[in-house]
């Protein structure tokens, strides 16, 4: 038998759930790596306040949540491990295997394995994250960087900043089955949500290659320009492309800005004003808001995806770098 | 003495594990079948059949007789500018690797320019074509002239002589080594950032230090400095070591800097590194030294991470089991130019490359935040320059706000407008 008191806390419980649902209440928590600091900033992306600061290990840069939201996942770097951390409670859990030098990395849609790239040593290193070891290691080009995985977890993708390339692999043989050759220094690779795109950006080229999964060819390339920054200036990283698949936001590195591409024309409809050195993005999950990682502004920028403007600025440490934001 | 020495293509990392190895089989396996599809987008010229390119490259060196350094620091590794190549060329193999193309690396080195040219002309004549060029500017010249209408480049990557790049530029020529003038108007731009505008010269008595002071007292004239005076340093090049003579050096520097007028900076032309560095914290005043000495103008810095810079020290350090020189990058960005041309062509053939290498399509990707092009009008390749000390870097020039109407990079050397090359007109 249910005591009253029990009742009356069930109701606040429900009406407060209730209420927390009523838009635009609905807070998720972004993680922002800081490269310098070796710490990790957690954003509130309600209040858009710093509602926490972990200290992880040496260099963080790729960050990832696990496919149950459970698990946050570091790159760090300097420390040649990925390190796992509850979610919720922030506490260390374990640290998984990754080949030297870990920067990007991306998991199976399934929810293991992970891919990570190992930038100092050519390979892409498959790992499970619940035995935590590593499964496999995959050749690829110099300086391996951007990683991605198609939506239904056919192919693994890795960009290779030296070799210019985007490597496509086979996620069951690991065997890769098409290298394109991109503009200079490869960074971000991101499949649009339908799986039949892969964009590609090209930091030195100043270039973002739109790849067409099913033949494996370019099927487009898209240029800058924007009045007043030097061409050399525009360096895209970052690749933000919204469910829909109807707009694409590129992170344009010291050209501090974000460019806005109408992702069925290509055509560049925007230029939006960040923080200094935009490197990293990413959508909340309702793409209300698009929160970029500004390294030498030491702040995230938070863009008002409607207005297609910057909202709001929020300090963070020292050479933010990665980004990743719950889903609920 | 000419001496060849063969290094074969090692393009895999090596193997961690046989399990690696059997990836790595698969995985070679695997593109063959699919080297069609790529090479057709690298270009339009690429073999339709997947037939495998070789690109072979030489490193040609002259030996010099050089004077001791002051520091125990500075001693000349043996194997300078040599590794930068070898790099590359891992580098290159490893993107060749799925391009179906391999790149090899020579070593051609003499103390007798004669030998060392006809050797290099016997190469370039059995259709290598290809040479990075470690050689006095002399000797550099009489080699490009020797290898005339031959289909062969050569990359200079030691001499840094204004001259090679302007009244004796050759069209068979490219500069992946930065000229005076692009170092001292590096290193002016970041006075006259800190505006410190008053300025002193010591000149050392070689040919050589007063062609640099030359390009300094261009660059000082080109950003609006002052040059107050110039003295020249004179020394008797003895014996490097001797267990003490500190004491003379703490006490003749001051007597020999005591005279000159008020100024911020003293600069320092001293290219044979013989005096150079008694100048720093020696001087009478309490000034910056800047020029060949002290703060210093350099291509590339053993401590820099800017622009993931990290991983290609680290590669470098591997290989050669020491840090990085600026005759090392000047010969790892030649054998690149090469690799990249090759990649984007699609071809091996010199002629192809190296008309590829002066399109405008060509940049390179240097770990210098930027793409690198080479000047149409006298194949200096464009580089960011690093103001430094010998620990860390302080700055990277171009400076902020020094504009140009093509790219800010040409605020750096001798500008198209100011060129008396003309062999590529």
């Amino acid at each position: 038998m249910k005591s009253a008191t029990q009742i009356i806390a069930a109701c606040i419980l429900v009406a407060g759930v209730l209420c927390a649902a009523s838009p635009p209440a609905q807070a998720y928590r972004a993680f922002i790596s800081n490269e310098k600091d070796n710490t990790i900033s957690v954003i509130d992306t309600d209040t858009l306040k710093v509602i926490e600061t972990m200290k992880v290990g040496q260099r963080p840069r790729g960050v990832l949540l696990s496919k149950d939201g459970a698990w946050l996942l570091i790159c760090t770097s300097d420390d040649n491990h990925i390190e796992v951390y509850d979610a919720k409670t922030y506490e260390f859990i374990k640290n998984l295997p990754s080949g030297p030098d870990p920067e990007l990395m991306e998991l199976h849609p399934s929810g293991n394995p992970l891919y990570v790239a190992n930038e100092d040593d050519n390979i892409v290193t498959v790992v499970d994250i619940q035995e935590g070891r590593v499964l496999s290691e995959i050749q690829v080009g110099v300086e391996p960087e951007g990683m991605a995985v198609s939506p239904d977890g056919k192919y693994v993708v890795n960009t290779s900043e030296t070799t210019n390339m985007a490597h496509i692999i086979d996620s069951q043989s690991h065997k890769t089955v098409a290298n394109i050759l991109v503009d200079n220094r490869p960074r971000v690779a991101r499949f649009t949500s339908d799986g039949k795109q892969l964009w590609v950006s090209a930091e030195i080229g100043g270039t973002v290659t739109i790849i067409d999964v099913e033949s494996k060819e370019p099927i487009q390339k898209i240029a800058f320009d924007i009045p007043g920054i030097t061409a050399e200036a525009i360096q895209p990283v970052g690749i933000a492309i919204n469910k829909e698949g109807t707009k694409a936001f590129v992170a344009l590195g010291p050209a501090n800005r974000v460019a806005v591409i109408d992702a069925k024309t290509y055509k560049v409809e925007k230029y939006i004003l960040v923080g200094q050195r935009v490197w990293n993005l990413s959508f909340t999950p309702d793409e209300k808001y698009l929160m970029t990682t500004n390294g030498v502004s030491n702040d995230v920028t938070v863009i008002d995806v409607a207005k297609q403007r910057g909202y709001k600025s929020i300090a963070v440490g020292r050479y933010p770098w990665g980004i990743v934001i719950t889903n609920e | 003495m000419v001496m060849t020495q063969r290094e074969e293509p090692d393009a895999a990392p090596r193997a961690r594990s046989h399990r690696l190895l059997t990836i790595i089989l698969c995985a070679v396996a695997a593109f063959s079948g699919l080297f069609g599809l790529d090479a057709t987008w690298a270009a339009n010229a690429a073999p339709e059949e997947a037939k495998s390119t070789n690109i072979q490259i030489t490193y040609v060196e002259e030996e010099r007789d050089r004077l001791a350094p002051l520091s125990l620091l500075d001693f000349r590794p043996p194997t300078v500018g040599f590794d930068g190549a070898k790099l590359a060329v891992n580098d290159n193999n490893t993107t060749g690797r799925f391009l179906n193309q391999s790149f090899t690396l020579d070593k051609v080195s003499s103390a007798m320019p004669e030998e060392l040219i006809e050797k290099v002309v016997a190469q370039a004549k059995s259709g290598i074509g290809f040479f990075v060029v470690d050689a006095s500017a002399d000797t550099l010249l009489a080699l490009s002239d020797a290898l005339k209408g031959l289909p062969a480049v050569i990359f200079n990557a030691g001499a840094s002589e204004e001259y090679l790049r302007e009244e004796n530029c050759r069209n068979n020529v490219k500069h992946t080594a930065a000229s005076d003038t692009m170092l001292t108007d590096a290193l002016i731009q970041y006075l006259a950032w800190k505006q410190w505008r008053k300025l002193v010269l010591v000149i050392g008595p070689k040919p050589e230090d007063k062609l640099y002071a030359e390009a300094l007292r261009r660059s000082v004239k080109r950003y609006g400095l002052n040059l107050l005076e110039e003295k020249e340093f004179v020394y008797e090049a003895g014996s490097r070591r001797s267990d003490g003579g500190y004491e003379q050096v703490q006490k003749q520097i001051p007597s020999f800097t005591q005279k000159f007028p008020e100024h911020d900076v003293l600069l320092v032309a001293d290219v044979a590194n013989q005096f150079g560095d008694y100048l720093p914290a020696r001087t009478w005043k309490s000034r910056v030294v800047a020029g060949t000495h002290g703060l210093y103008p350099t291509t590339w810095h053993p401590a820099s991470e800017l622009w993931g810079a990290t991983q290609f020290q680290n590669r470098f350090q591997r290989l050669s089991g020491r840090t990085m020189k600026q005759l090392d990058y000047a010969a790892w960005m030649a054998v690149r130019s090469i690799g990249e041309a090759a990649t984007r062509a699609g071809s091996g053939d010199p002629k192809q490359l190296i008309e590829y290498m002066l399109s405008e399509k060509f940049e390179l990707a240097a770990f210098k935040g930027q793409k690198l092009t080479y000047r149409p009008w006298n194949a200096q390749l464009r580089q960011p320059i690093f103001v430094a000390l010998p620990r860390i870097h302080v700055s990277v020039s171009p400076q902020q706000g020094f504009l140009h109407q093509v790219t800010v990079l040409d605020t750096l050397g001798t500008d198209k407008p100011e060129t008396k090359c003309t062999a590529f007109q």
